[in-house]
């Protein structure tokens, strides 16, 4: 996991950002065992309370389940992976859409824009 | 509940001026705490008293319940801002000389310690630089273990690898009982570790609250907040 933080946000909304793009990436499988809080505080050079919330947090949501004494593990229900994959898509298209729209590009101006993109890189090959 | 410090209308005059001004304070167990300040606003001061080292003109200090004395200086680790050894002192003798005062000094933590920071046990601490003494007194305040850690400046003086140990070395010794307290200018480099932040101006707090809250609200680093709140203020 590549651990940085940006100062503005709240580093425990960070956190969680960050382990849900290794389970989407599949670097963190269904099922798979989550280190404990200290170990990932460590790792992050956290407080271990916000690696806590973090992890509260992300139990909630139900990416992660709790084991109680054996640790965390991600969770292997299909329906909240694929549901968490729509919700940062759709995060993404929007923040994509905004971003076009400074330049006063609509959406579908946008989508062209992409298209083209995608077809340039064909005629490369 | 679980206070391990409290402070209530804490003031310290040197002759006329009040170093703390009717300081209330309480530090919660389990916590990692900034204390953030301009120069002169009352850091150092506020961690002489709870370590013992100075006498408040008026107002009450209790560290876990006890008042200030032997009883509360067994449980308190101070980090002092200067060198507090004797310059001909070699290492391993500040080692036995932590070992004799305090019986919570473990002492394999801290040969640990020195050992990952490449450090001489027998080098004398005049021979050390400026950094590495700085170093030697956070490997001997850390390997306490301690109710209250009261940090002075720790990075103030390091290197930015030696700052990332630093708190590297804060962080893996956090234990749920105690609390740590933290003053630097540093802000950027500590605040991803902090849970919770007090702001000090003239002696007295004027912010405190929790580090994500304040930047979930403010939409700003705890570094870009100072900036903000003490430009703002006059005489700093």
């Amino acid at each position: 996991m590549n651990w940085k933080f940006s100062g503005d946000r709240p580093v425990y909304q960070q956190i969680m950002e960050n382990i849900r793009g290794s389970v989407l990436r599949g670097e963190l499988p269904p099922g798979g065992k989550i280190p404990s809080v200290r170990d990932l505080a460590a790792q992050a050079q956290v407080n271990p309370n916000t690696m806590q919330r973090a992890m509260t947090e992300l139990e909630r949501e139900g990416l992660l389940v709790s084991g109680g004494t054996s640790g965390r593990t991600v969770t292997t229900n299909l329906e909240v992976l694929s549901d968490m994959k729509e919700q940062i898509l759709e995060d993404l298209a929007r923040e994509c859409a905004e971003k076009f729209m400074v330049f006063g590009v609509t959406p579908s101006q946008a989508a062209q824009r992409l298209l083209a993109l995608d077809q340039k890189k064909e005629e490369m090959k | 509940m679980s206070c391990v410090l409290q402070a209530e209308g804490l003031t310290k005059r040197y002759h006329h001026a009040a170093a703390l001004d009717g300081l209330d304070l309480q530090l919660p167990a389990g916590k990692i705490i900034g204390l953030l300040g301009p120069n002169g606003s009352g850091k150092t001061t506020f961690m002489k008293i709870a370590a013992g080292l100075l006498t408040p003109t008026t107002g009450q200090i209790t560290v876990c319940g006890q008042a200030i004395g032997p009883k509360s200086k067994a449980l308190v680790s101070y980090l002092p801002d200067r060198n507090c050894f004797s310059k001909r002192m070699k290492v391993a003798q500040m080692l036995d000389c932590y070992q004799d005062f305090f019986p919570d000094f473990d002492r394999a933590r801290a040969e640990d310690m020195l050992s990952a920071l490449a450090i001489d046990r027998d080098a004398r601490f005049q021979t050390l630089s400026k950094g590495t003494q700085e170093k030697v007194q956070l490997v001997l305040t850390m390997s306490r273990r301690a109710r209250l850690y009261l940090l002075d400046e720790p990075i103030g003086g390091v290197d930015p690898a030696a700052r990332d140990y630093i708190l590297h070395t804060i962080i893996n010794n956090y234990d749920p009982d105690a609390t740590v307290l933290i003053s630097t200018h540093l802000i950027s480099d500590v605040e991803r570790v902090l849970d919770e932040f007090l702001f000090l101006y003239q002696g007295k707090v004027i912010r405190q609250g929790e580090a994500d809250a304040a930047r979930e609200e403010s939409g700003k680093s705890l570094d870009e907040l100072f900036r903000e709140v003490f430009k703002c203020l006059p005489n700093c």
